[in-house]
């Protein structure tokens, strides 16, 4: 149920089927996009998209991504002394 | 309720023992080099054969003749498909009988070629495999001694299967054997892991991948003779990573030799294509059968000293070390995680297979 | 790989990791639930307890697939295998699946025709490619994996493929949470949500849990980073006094869902009036059939099947683990009898099973500890 990984969109390559060849990191495969035909229209190329059993399931939002990446880095109080603390703690 | 110290305890007690072998019927999970595998071999195949070198479990086995050691190792090639990018059958069986000695620290000198042939097989297809054999043999410095051909009717076998034989002289500047391995030495890994099992995988088309990933199938007698002229003296063991990965490696020299592997996963070089493909399938790299990468564990004064050795062989220019042995806990191989935290890495139970979850 | 090793970031994760020690009540204990057997998965395989302080205890929630389906529908399946003429086509997970004699690998290797795919479009390409035999393609999973099997389905009615069916075995994800919820001392402070099933759903489907059981509920991604960002979200509400459904997954997890996948799933499926669960027994409307339009391509239909209900192992605690009443460690029978070799429950041979991720990741001994 969990395992999906994203991939950009290549090209389409059955229109009828609503097939895309999807990139991930080098590894291609056609995977199915029919999921993702909504109102605003289907996927384009350049899109990235998350990969579960051979379907594109969601688009992955770039924007997103960046904007939690950037909140995680701003928890930045340095907690020094309670890193330590937490070393300590991982003992049980 | 027992306490989670008491449950790790009877576990490892366990384990400990020799597994006995109670399966009922043989499954494709004995051949993968993982749990299975070390149950068969651990289980019925050694204690039938009862022989002191074979109870070693090496990748060949020590025969004195006349005052010298001369190792000797077998092995079996089933692969389907015969051809995949970046090698065959042929090369396969030649560079996988070659490895078995060099990781014995021994010269290889010479094979014997076994040939099972499928009915219908073409003959184009069987003279690019002997020639395959002879050019990956020429090129290991091996002379093919001896041989057999049986042929089977249509269906019996898979195009063909290619059983070799492999002698070798051990090199006495090494010393090598599980019983060697100490903590505190360190372990390297000649090259990147996964590629070629993956290359299979996805020459098989059933996953419907596509990628630049060709098997590594290669020699490994030049790396290890770079490491005996470098370090041999240092040298602890040396072994194969074939079916089971980097990871049934380490897991049968840590059980054999009763030591704890420590390894860390930042620092094993692998294929960004390999890890993509592995990461879309739910593999873990580290499980992925190799056929051009050895394991090495050097005691820390030849550490250096053997890495860039390795590095200078061919196709073992991103070796790197990649673990530590300790003391605690004994016979595991735990991992610390790119991400900070540490975990176990056990043999698998069988051949990973794809999941989705 | 792009979306994917920022998640991974060692330094980002510690930053994190402080920042949830900074939002613990002193003298507190947390028990958070990660219902999804992936996010077991990736806790254990990135060693997150070792980053978690000891006051924050993660309990194992029954969000895995392979893990809930009971004994007698994997006789089903073999069964089905078993049969002259049948191919079946499955998931790698299932494959080491303990049913009441012998698993989907041991039928295969005493001779039937199983094959492991990647995808239901997989299977389908067995069945257009093979005529001759009956396919049957094992469907199993939560929301996340039901569209796929939807569109597959479509497609092969499109096709007018005759020898293709499906052995439907998804199941939802609301009732079980449920019916957790409603056991007595469920003593659990807020939950992990399960991310990819709610990219298809949304996150309306879990506001009850907030609304009406009063505990936080924060969907995550699934890479290690993301869980820990999760369960400081739910620290953060606790500290704060909220409870409500957040969503950690905001970049592959729209809050709405997928109303696309909602319709495929609506066509093709319908809810079982109820479905026995590994563990937590008959739940009503919790799992899907095809629905009556697609009947063709129903194998329960056009196979006979044992259809037994068998019932777990006197040993088997899987229920227990499931319901995350008991750690795996806790179960009379694990590591002894119970080997992800030699399984007797589905949580020791599911990839993502709470058994499985601690014996083969986290079973060891901690620095300090005898061994």
């Amino acid at each position: 149920m969990c395992l999906a990984i994203p991939g950009q969109v290549l090209e389409i390559v059955d229109e009828g089927n609503r097939l895309a060849k999807v990139d991930v990191a080098g590894v291609k495969r056609n995977v199915s996009v029919g999921l993702l035909d909504d109102e605003d229209g289907g996927v384009a190329v350049g899109d990235w998209v998350l990969i579960h059993v051979g379907f594109a399931i969601s688009r992955v939002d770039e924007a997103e991504a960046e904007a939690t990446l950037k909140l995680l880095a701003g928890m930045e109080e340095s907690y020094e002394q309670e890193l330590e603390e937490l070393k300590g703690s991982s003992i049980e | 309720m027992r306490s989670e110290q008491r449950v790790l305890e009877i576990i490892e007690t366990a384990r400990g023992k020799r597994p006995r072998f109670k399966d009922e019927l043989v499954t494709m999970a004995h051949g993968a080099g993982g749990k299975a595998s070390q149950t068969l071999i651990e289980g019925l195949l050694a204690p039938s054969f009862d022989s002191a070198a074979l109870a070693e479990l090496g990748d060949a086995g020590a025969v004195e003749v006349d005052g010298r050691e001369i190792a000797l190792t077998t092995d079996s090639f089933v692969v389907r498909p015969i051809r995949f990018p970046g090698g065959s059958i042929g090369e396969l069986a030649v560079n996988g009988t070659v490895n078995d000695l060099a990781v014995s620290a021994a010269r290889p000198l010479a094979l014997t070629v076994s040939l099972v042939l499928e009915e219908g097989l073409a003959a184009d297809e069987l003279r690019a495999e002997v020639e395959a054999m002879a050019a990956a043999a020429s090129a290991a410095g091996v002379e093919v001694v001896a041989g057999d051909t049986k042929v089977v009717e249509r269906g019996r076998c898979d195009s063909m299967y290619v059983c070799t034989t492999g002698l070798g002289r051990v090199d006495p500047r090494a010393d090598l054997g599980t019983g060697k391995i100490e903590p505190g030495d360190r372990v390297l890994v000649s090259g990147p892991v996964g590629a070629h099992g993956t290359a299979i995988m996805l020459a098989r088309d059933e996953l419907g991948l596509d990628a630049e990933i060709s098997s590594d199938t290669r020699s490994l007698w030049p790396a290890v003779e770079a490491m005996l002229d470098a370090a041999g003296a240092e040298l602890r063991c040396l072994r194969d990573a074939t079916r089971g990965g980097v990871a049934s490696a380490l897991n049968e020299l840590a059980r054999a030799s009763g030591v704890c592997v420590v390894a860390s996963e930042d620092a094993v070089p692998v294929q960004p294509e390999v890890a993509a493909a592995a990461e879309l399938l739910g593999i873990d790299p580290m499980y992925i059968a190799n056929e051009g990468v050895l394991v090495a564990f050097v005691a820390p004064a030849g550490a250096e000293a053997a890495l860039a050795a390795l590095r200078t062989a061919p196709g073992c220019e991103r070796a790197a070390e990649i673990g530590e042995v300790g003391a605690e806990p004994p016979g595991m191989v735990l991992v610390d995680t790119a991400f900070g935290g540490q975990r176990v890495m056990d043999l698998l139970a069988g051949d990973p297979l794809p999941r989705i979850c | 790989m792009r979306f994917v090793e920022e998640f991974r970031d060692a330094e980002l994760g510690a930053t994190v990791a402080a920042q949830i020690l900074s939002l613990l009540e002193p003298g507190r204990h947390y028990k958070l639930m990660e219902i999804c057997g992936g996010h077991t998965h990736s806790i254990y395989r990135y060693g997150l307890t070792d980053l978690l302080p000891d006051e924050v205890e993660m309990v194992h929630g029954p969000g895995c697939p392979v893990c809930v389906i009971p004994m007698g529908r994997i006789d089903d399946a073999i069964a089905i295998a078993a049969r002259e003429g049948v191919t079946l086509a499955c998931f790698g997970d299932m494959m080491r699946v303990p049913g009441s004699e012998q698993t989907l690998l041991d039928a295969k290797a005493a001779g039937a025709d199983i094959r492991v795919v990647y995808s239901p479009l997989d299977a389908l390409r067995i069945a257009r490619e093979n005529p001759e035999r009956e396919v049957v393609f094992f469907a199993i999973g939560f929301e996340t994996t039901a569209p796929s099997t939807a569109l597959t389905m479509t497609r092969a009615r499109a096709e007018r493929l005759a020898n293709f069916s499906c052995f439907c075995n998804h199941v939802t994800i609301e009732p079980p949470l449920r019916a957790l919820l409603d056991l007595p001392e469920f003593g659990i402070d807020g939950f992990v949500g399960p991310g990819h099933v709610a990219t298809v759903v949304g996150l309306r489907p879990f506001e009850f849990i907030a609304a009406d059981y009063g505990r936080p509920f924060v969907v995550a991604g699934f890479e290690p980073l993301d869980i820990l960002h999760a369960i400081e979200m739910l620290l953060r509400q606790l500290a704060d006094g909220r409870c409500e459904v957040e969503n950690q997954y905001k970049r592959a997890a729209p809050d709405a869902g997928n109303p696309v996948a909602l319709r495929a799933m609506a066509e093709v499926f319908e809810l079982r009036e109820s479905f026995e669960w590994r563990g937590l027994g008959e739940i009503p409307r919790s799992a899907l059939k095809l629905a009556p339009a697609y009947a063709d391509f129903d194998a329960e239909l056009r196979l006979e099947l044992p259809g037994a209900s068998v019932p777990d192992p006197q040993a088997c605690q899987c229920g227990d683990v499931l319901k995350g009443a008991i750690k795996p460690w806790e179960c009379k029978v694990f590591g002894t009898a119970c080997t992800p070799e030699h399984a007797i429950g589905t949580c020791m041979v599911s990839p993502e099973g709470a058994c499985a991720a601690y014996y083969n990741y986290g079973r060891f001994a901690r620095e300090g500890e005898p061994a």
